[in-house]
């Protein structure tokens, strides 16, 4: 240290905020923290890089995730398993804390993550006399199927269910079940009415009966409704004249299959886990079918709901996770694209809402005017499947002039919040700052009208690009009349708009079809990505377009999504039905292809290497690009753009 | 005018033993060079007028920031100037202790070596530290600059909507980063920011095969 005088370290300080937050740090003492706190080494990591890889001599400290996500990771079958996963505040790479052999695990960063080392010199020496801390970090390196939960999340595993999510790991099934470890009990003679308090204080639908923390009975929601409301018992009887008794028991190894299977056969919703697994030992916990439920989350009606009932942006994130579980699963089924979009798109969505509400609830203050919060691009065209950029802006209702400014600080401030979150919940700002905090995209109905007239009268490249973001807008939460005002707007001002409509048109056939000479597929020739072909730029983007021509042309009001597009097209001109049934079809496919990809390659699919692809794959992907070259033909005769290279 | 008694005139030791240091002549690479993130909190923004409150720094090896190796320094002021105290909330008899501005130099110096520093808006801080520098009858620092306000400008995308001679500010950069916020306008808490943006914007720059590093130094001339 270098700090001669006083000794200030104000970055130590801050480290030791944060860490005492969780365990097993919480346990040590506020000398001992700082000590700590002043040796820790900080580590930034992109996503998907290895902080140590199986094999590896052993670092010489351990670490915890200041911001981020890892996963733990081993081959196993010659197939890359997850074992763990760790977030904010958890502890991972114990190992050299423990045993010396080399790392038996890979450690992969799933988001780009801020990693804080512990040295072992300065860690060892404090904590061998505290045995607290020595058995909760042989517990966490010894079950690796265990996430050491944070403490606050400890403290308040029953009120807030969510947070149960489990991790998901490839065989579901025949994880352990997670319990809730804090569980709300009643003594048999307590009252019926006084169980119902009991129930209504703590949210819950179910009570153990307990005698010195043995299982006597248990009594749920449904023997009230069944045996109290009916008039059978009156409410100031003991509850064991109503509670189900034995209680069925499990030790707390039980997968979660097992679990399930059991409630099913006794057709019940609690099982009880206690020390040995039977009714003669202590009571350590509770599982409900409700929050297995919740951890399985491989169904959109249990992940809308826990969108809905979402208090955190943290929940939210772990929420998002699951959606992606669920996509995979989705394409790996090789369920219809068109399902599949619409069941993600309504869950982005709802996760959008959510957050927007929250952060009108956060400003304190509910917004001055109308408004409606407008998602651009794919989200807009509903097809966005994996997490991209966001794209986003506000429409805000007329008000007079000298109102203007703080109505708009008001939605600033909003959007800002909401961006933020978005952010975090895993929607990566949109690099050229489209995004509703911009006070470029946060403007009244009328200046909006106004911003539209410029686009479609003074079109340069620019206007039309822009133009081709803001058109897919999409109302995502607000008042729907003024999305419907601003697109009658733009109907209104492109109809008969040669003009800007054969620049349009010019702009969709940027990128000419894929196949280059003799049929290969033009790749990038530089940069990151050379030799891959991007799938954005040179399929999907031209696909796009060209639909987005045809509904402003044709006045196709309401129909943002591309393959919806071309089918209401076929639908008016019969004339050339296959084509554009096609061009439907292969905006799907190229869809379908890019989701599959990203998939894979945990990013955003838009680069493919194309050696990797089977020749099936590659035929399905040419004859995609027949259909682009088609349309494009046809836009070219249509706005006689036939000198356009 | 300087240049020729440059040679005759004679630094003291302490001097003499930071520009020992440069007399390795290393390759500045990102894996195996040391950088110091640094960030100087001052009365004002008059070069000649305004002093040096306080400096903080943490260094950077192999991508890693090292707590264990960073500077802390407060410095007793001989101008106060009342309108930033509420901005980095130092006062001028406050209870931190202080030394004055010869020694934190000193310390400075010997803490630098001769890493690669880094700073947001880099130029005044260096021209800050090589004001203090002139006062005590010495040359100016010797280090590779690097603004990472140039790095974080050069991972933005060319497009025609971003302009592309913004300025972009360290909460700007810190928000669009998801950077904690807690420390800002103490010295070290910026310090530690820009060597988070520095890290981060490495590693985006670095994956492109045109990446060079020395690109980024600024001229000497600039300050």
């Amino acid at each position: 240290m270098l700090n001669f005088i006083g000794m200030k370290n104000t970055i130590a300080e801050r480290i030791a905020d944060f860490l005492k937050n969780f365990p097993p740090f919480d346990q040590l003492s506020k000398e001992d923290l700082y000590a700590i706190a002043q040796v820790v080494t900080i580590t930034y990591l992109e996503r998907d890089n290895l902080v140590y890889a199986v094999g590896e001599t052993l670092h010489d400290k351990f670490y915890i995730i200041h911001k981020g996500a890892i996963a733990l990771t081993k081959d196993i079958n010659a197939k890359v398993e997850t074992i763990d996963r760790f977030d904010e505040g958890d502890v991972f790479g114990l190992r050299p804390l423990f045993a010396k052999e080399n790392y038996a695990t890979n450690a992969v960063t799933e988001e780009e993550s801020i990693l804080y080392g512990i040295p072992l010199v300065t860690f060892k020496p404090l904590i061998t006399r505290n045995k607290a801390v020595v058995d909760f970090l042989i517990e966490s390196f010894a079950s690796n199927t265990e996430n050491p939960f944070s403490k606050e999340i400890h403290g308040s595993l029953y009120e807030h269910r969510l947070e149960v999510l489990a991790n998901d790991k490839e065989l579901f099934e025949l994880q352990p079940v997670r319990y809730i470890k804090k569980v709300i009990t009643a003594k048999a003679n307590t009252k019926i009415k006084d169980i119902a308090l009991l129930m209504q204080k703590h949210h819950i639908g179910s009570i153990l009966i307990e005698a010195d923390m043995i299982p006597v009975g248990i009594v749920t929601d449904v023997d009230l409704r069944n045996k109290v409301i009916t008039g059978a018992y009156p409410i100031d009887t003991e509850v064991q004249h109503i509670m189900s008794a034995p209680v069925l028991c499990y030790p707390k190894g039980v997968s979660i299959s097992q679990a399930q299977l059991t409630m099913m056969k006794h057709n019940i919703s609690h099982l009880c886990i206690t020390a040995d697994g039977t009714p003669n030992s202590k009571i350590i916990g509770v599982i409900s079918q409700n929050d297995i439920n919740v951890m399985r989350g491989s169904n959109p009606t249990v992940l809308m709901k826990a969108i809905k009932r979402s208090q955190s942006t943290k929940q939210l994130k772990h929420i998002r996770k699951k959606i992606m579980v669920l996509l995979k699963g989705f394409v790996q089924q090789n369920i219809p694209l068109t399902q599949t979009s619409k069941i993600i798109f309504e869950l982005n969505d709802a996760t959008i809402k959510r957050i927007i509400e929250r952060c009108i609830v956060k400003m304190g203050q509910q917004p001055p005017v109308k408004f409606a919060w407008m998602s651009m691009g794919s989200q807009g065209r509903k097809e966005q499947l994996l997490q991209t950029d966001q794209d986003n802006a506000i429409v805000f209702e007329n008000v007079d002039a000298e109102e203007l400014e703080d109505v708009r600080a008001y939605f600033l401030l909003l959007s800002k919040k909401v961006n933020k979150r978005l952010n975090e919940v895993g929607f990566d700002f949109c690099p050229a700052d489209i995004m509703a905090k911009n006070p470029k995209w946060c403007l009244s109905l009328d200046e909006w009208k106004l911003q539209f007239n410029h686009w479609t009268s003074n079109t340069g490249d620019d206007e039309i690009l822009l133009s081709s973001i803001f058109f897919d807008f999409d109302i995502t939460y607000g008042d729907a009349n003024l999305t419907s005002q601003l697109s009658d707007h733009i109907f209104d001002i492109t109809k008969n708009n040669h003009m800007f409509l054969s620049k349009l048109a010019a702009s969709a056939l940027r990128s000419a079809s894929p196949l280059g000479f003799f049929r290969r597929f033009l790749v990038e020739k530089d940069g990151e990505y050379k030799d891959f072909f991007d799938i954005k730029k040179r399929a999907i983007t031209p696909i796009v377009d060209a639909g987005r021509l045809f509904a402003l042309s044709n006045q196709i009001k309401n129909i943002n999504n591309t393959a919806e597009r071309f089918e209401k097209m076929a639908e008016i001109f019969p004339a050339n039905e296959e084509l554009y049934l096609s061009c439907s079809y292969a905006s799907k496919a190229l869809l379908k292809f890019r989701t599959k990809h990203g998939l894979l390659h945990n990013d955003n699919g838009r680069f493919i290497e194309i050696a990797a692809l089977s020749k099936e794959e590659k035929m399905k992907l040419k004859r995609c690009f027949n259909t682009i070259a088609q349309i494009q033909e046809s836009i070219k005769l249509k706005y006689n753009l036939s000198n356009f290279k | 005018m300087r240049l020729w008694n440059f040679n005759k005139k004679t630094y003291p030791d302490f001097w003499e033993a930071y520009l020992h240091h440069f007399e390795k002549k290393e390759k500045k690479t990102l894996d195996s060079s040391r950088f110091v993130a640094l960030d100087c909190e001052t009365t004002g923004f008059d070069f000649y007028i305004d002093r040096i409150l306080s400096i903080g720094a943490v260094s950077i090896l192999k991508n890693e920031i090292a707590v264990a190796d960073s500077l802390e320094i407060y410095v007793k002021q001989t101008h106060f100037n009342p309108d930033s105290v509420p901005i980095h909330g130092i006062l001028q008899h406050g209870k931190l202790a202080k030394c004055s501005e010869e020694t934190a130099i000193k310390q400075f110096l010997k803490y630098i070596e001769d890493a690669v520093l880094v700073a947001h808006h880099a130029r005044f801080d260096i021209i800050m530290i090589n004001a203090a520098l002139k006062r005590m009858g010495l040359p100016n620092l010797k280090n590779k600059v690097i603004d990472t306000m140039d790095l974080y400008a050069n991972t933005r995308i060319k497009s025609n909507f971003i302009d592309q001679n913004a300025h972009y500010s360290l909460d700007e950069i810190a928000e669009a980063y998801a950077i904690n916020l807690m420390d800002r306008h103490t010295a070290p808490g910026d310090a530690l920011i820009a060597a988070l943006i520095f890290l981060k914007t490495t590693a985006l720059l670095k994956k492109s095969k045109f990446f060079k590093l020395e690109r980024y130094f600024l001229k000497s001339t600039m300050f």
